[in-house]
């Protein structure tokens, strides 16, 4: 059921650990997606870097955080989604709505950055509480509730403008650019550190906090929980909420990235988040899966699109084919997982 | 709830909110549009907005219906719209051919059948992925989601096939006694499937494994079967699609045919009063949703109002409905409705 809290990145920490079954005794096999998850990543890292010149540079895996860095803070919001067992398929759009708003606050009503970002960032968690609140209240379904969100977060996009707002307000472009110098000439972007940020404050709410627990509890088995004296009814409502800041936030930082605001911005991340989270390990029926794993999803899409940029002969679509395989062989995985889990139990 | 005699009864009352809906909508089509009940005959063939809406929304009546089998057995298939392009991307490529638009490079059945026969083999995939791996229907079919699309733009090659066979035509544009051909085929999809279900047992082991897979396999439904059937049969129904959608627009589109399909499916069936929890579907009654959609779409263009405003009130539509098959908010909604009569009754 519920995971025991632990440090996951002290497994983060040892990629080489052989995933025999010898080894069983000793690990959990709870661990092992996550552990085969960052094997790969080492190993496509590795191809890389022995393949292509110049892949294997700082910046170039830097690069995989600053241009990921809006996936993985919607990602973290989606892990703790599908830990309590629901879904959240809203995400793309409130993105792309935050993104509208911003741009349009910023640009045509001459708001500064200070004003409109904490109003995008309640807006966003605001969108993400109703739906909670629609979800636990009224036993509705995640799946059709989140669409609906989706439907109704890109169709406001459209009521503010049809067209692309560009940014141009000088102190916002200086926000974009600032960088983090690290060593050498290699640096990270703010929207990185963000996403840094929210990965560590994500592992400490997600092992350290009742509410963590609590996620874990309720994914785990909701009756048990509920029956424990767990607060089921608000950390249902709370995953939803943490999810929609975390798209705002998300949205917050795509701008800094594309610098405009647009209607079909971020179409589709609801998949890729999804996608990343579970070939992060984290299981789709909830409770068990970790945060760190979700990072390692996403730097596992990213590593994918920088291989094939880096080839150049191969395709973009061959990137969703390439998810789509991964995808289909940690769902086989997990199910092989939790089938023999069941045996034995 | 009477269990002996479930479908006359049972369906004239579930089909009531929908219908109504669509009423209502065409009565606002005709309020704001004089001329939107007017059917002609031109060119041959009936035209008029009516015969229109009904065309247009044949491709989704179809994948609507595979999604109802889907739906029924406790699944769900997020990978039609996938499906579509896969499949108007195996027919464009099969027809290919010159410009002058008189020959193709396989014959058109030939054509037709392989586009068919990949859609179905997508279903199928799907349907080993649910009842014998055991995965979750939305993740199962989420795989073929993302990957399909990529599949389509490889068959493509990236691009967007321009079809110029001209026999291909007439399954999305063409016209037979007057009517659409497209509604010829989503008539005969529709009957052999409804005789399916409710001549023989096939409508009532369905519903058995919706409502409790495992009572159903004790009982001796071979639900497994049952399920890889529903799926790959979803999966036809989206190939069908894709040719209706491919021959209409005379094009092939990997990455835009058939988008945001499966959203517009999954909420006709909803529309459509089948529950998504699985067991009792109304193969009508999604009809009737698809037909709400496609009608909610023509009255949004032909008001004027921009059509990105669609997804909104898509939106609230979904809400509504929601809301409104909720036990919880029935119950909620009761007793705000019910107390002032009591507090009537009182002094």
């Amino acid at each position: 059921m519920s995971a025991v809290p632990n440090s996951s990145f002290n497994a983060a920490a040892t990629p080489a650990m052989p995933q025999t079954v010898t080894t069983r005794s000793r690990l959990n096999p709870k661990f092992l997606p996550l552990i085969a998850t960052i094997s790969l990543f080492v190993a496509m890292a590795t191809m890389g870097s022995v393949l292509y010149t110049g892949f294997f540079s700082a910046q170039v895996f830097l690069n995989l955080l600053i241009d990921n860095s809006f996936l993985i803070i919607v990602a973290v919001g989606m892990t703790f989604v599908i830990l309590s067992g629901g879904i959240d398929l809203s995400v793309g759009s409130v993105v792309a709505l935050s993104t509208m708003v911003l741009a349009a606050l910023v640009e045509h009503h001459g708001w500064s950055a200070w004003q409109a970002i904490p109003l995008v960032l309640l807006m966003g968690t605001a969108f993400g509480a109703f739906m909670g609140f629609l979800i636990e209240r009224f036993r509705l379904q995640p799946f059709i509730v989140t669409l609906a969100g989706m439907f109704l977060a890109r169709g406001l996009c459209y009521l503010i403008s049809i067209d692309s707002i560009s940014i141009t307000s000088e102190p916002y472009s200086e926000l974009a650019q600032w960088r983090l110098p690290l060593w050498e000439d290699a640096s990270l972007s703010l929207g990185a550190v963000i996403a840094i940020a929210v990965l560590l404050a994500a592992v400490f709410i997600a092992h350290n906090t009742p509410f963590g627990r609590a996620v874990y509890a309720v994914g785990g088995n909701e009756h048990s929980a509920a029956l424990m004296g767990l607060p089921v009814r608000r950390t249902l409502v709370g995953v939803y909420t943490l999810s929609g800041f975390c798209s705002a936030l998300a949205g917050v930082v795509f701008t800094f990235y594309m610098l405009s605001g647009y209607g079909l911005h971020a179409v589709g991340m609801e998949l890729d988040a999804i996608a990343a989270v579970v070939i992060g390990g984290t299981l789709l029926t909830g409770g068990v899966g970790y945060i760190a794993g979700t990072l390692f999803g996403v730097l596992m899409l990213g590593i994918i699109q920088t291989l094939i940029s880096f080839d150049g002969t191969l395709s973009s679509w061959w990137t969703r084919i390439v998810v789509g395989v991964l995808l289909f062989v940690f769902c086989l995985l997990q199910r092989l997982l939790t089938h023999r889990a069941s045996k034995r139990s | 709830m009477s269990e002996t005699h479930p479908l006359s009864a049972a369906l004239r009352h579930r089909l009531a909110w929908p219908l109504i809906t669509l009423a209502l909508l065409l009565v606002v089509n005709t309020v704001f549009n004089d001329s939107f009940l007017h059917i002609e005959w031109r060119d041959g063939h009936l035209y008029g907005s009516l015969i229109d809406i009904l065309n247009r929304a044949a491709p989704l009546v179809l994948v609507s219906l595979g999604m109802t089998m889907v739906i029924a057995t406790r699944g769900i298939d997020i990978s039609v719209g996938a499906v579509v392009a896969i499949a108007a991307a195996v027919a464009a490529w099969m027809i290919g051919g010159s410009v002058a638009g008189t020959e193709s490079r396989f014959p058109m059945p030939l054509a037709i059948v392989g586009a068919l026969g990949v859609a179905a083999l997508c279903g199928l995939w799907n349907g080993v992925l649910v009842a014998k791996v055991g995965m979750q229907p939305i993740i199962a079919t989420l795989i073929l989601m993302v990957a399909g699309r990529g599949i389509a733009q490889l068959i493509t090659d990236g691009q967007i096939i321009t079809i110029y066979y001209k026999p291909f035509f007439f399954l999305g544009g063409g016209y037979l006694l007057g009517l659409p051909f497209s509604l010829f085929i989503v008539a005969a999809v529709f009957a052999a499937l409804y005789l399916a279900v409710t001549r023989t047992a096939l409508g009532l082991f369905v519903q058995a494994v919706g409502i409790n897979p495992t009572a159903a396999r004790v009982a001796g439904v071979q639900s497994r079967r049952l399920i890889v059937a529903a799926y790959t049969f979803c999966g036809v129904c989206a190939g069908i699609a894709g040719l209706l959608i491919s021959s209409n627009v005379k094009s092939a589109d990997g990455n835009n045919a058939g988008q945001l399909l499966e959203l517009d499916a999954i909420l006709a069936v909803t529309l459509g009063g089948t529950a998504l929890t699985g067991g009792r579907f109304s193969l009508v009654g999604s009809v009737i949703g698809a037909l709400i959609i496609q009608t909610l779409t023509y009255a949004i263009y032909s008001l004027g109002v921009p059509p990105e405003i669609n997804l909104v009130v898509k939106a609230v539509v979904v809400f509504v409905v929601m809301l409104l098959q909720s036990p919880e908010f029935r119950a909620q909604v009761g007793v705000l409705v019910r107390r002032p009569g009591v507090r009537g009754v009182q002094p």
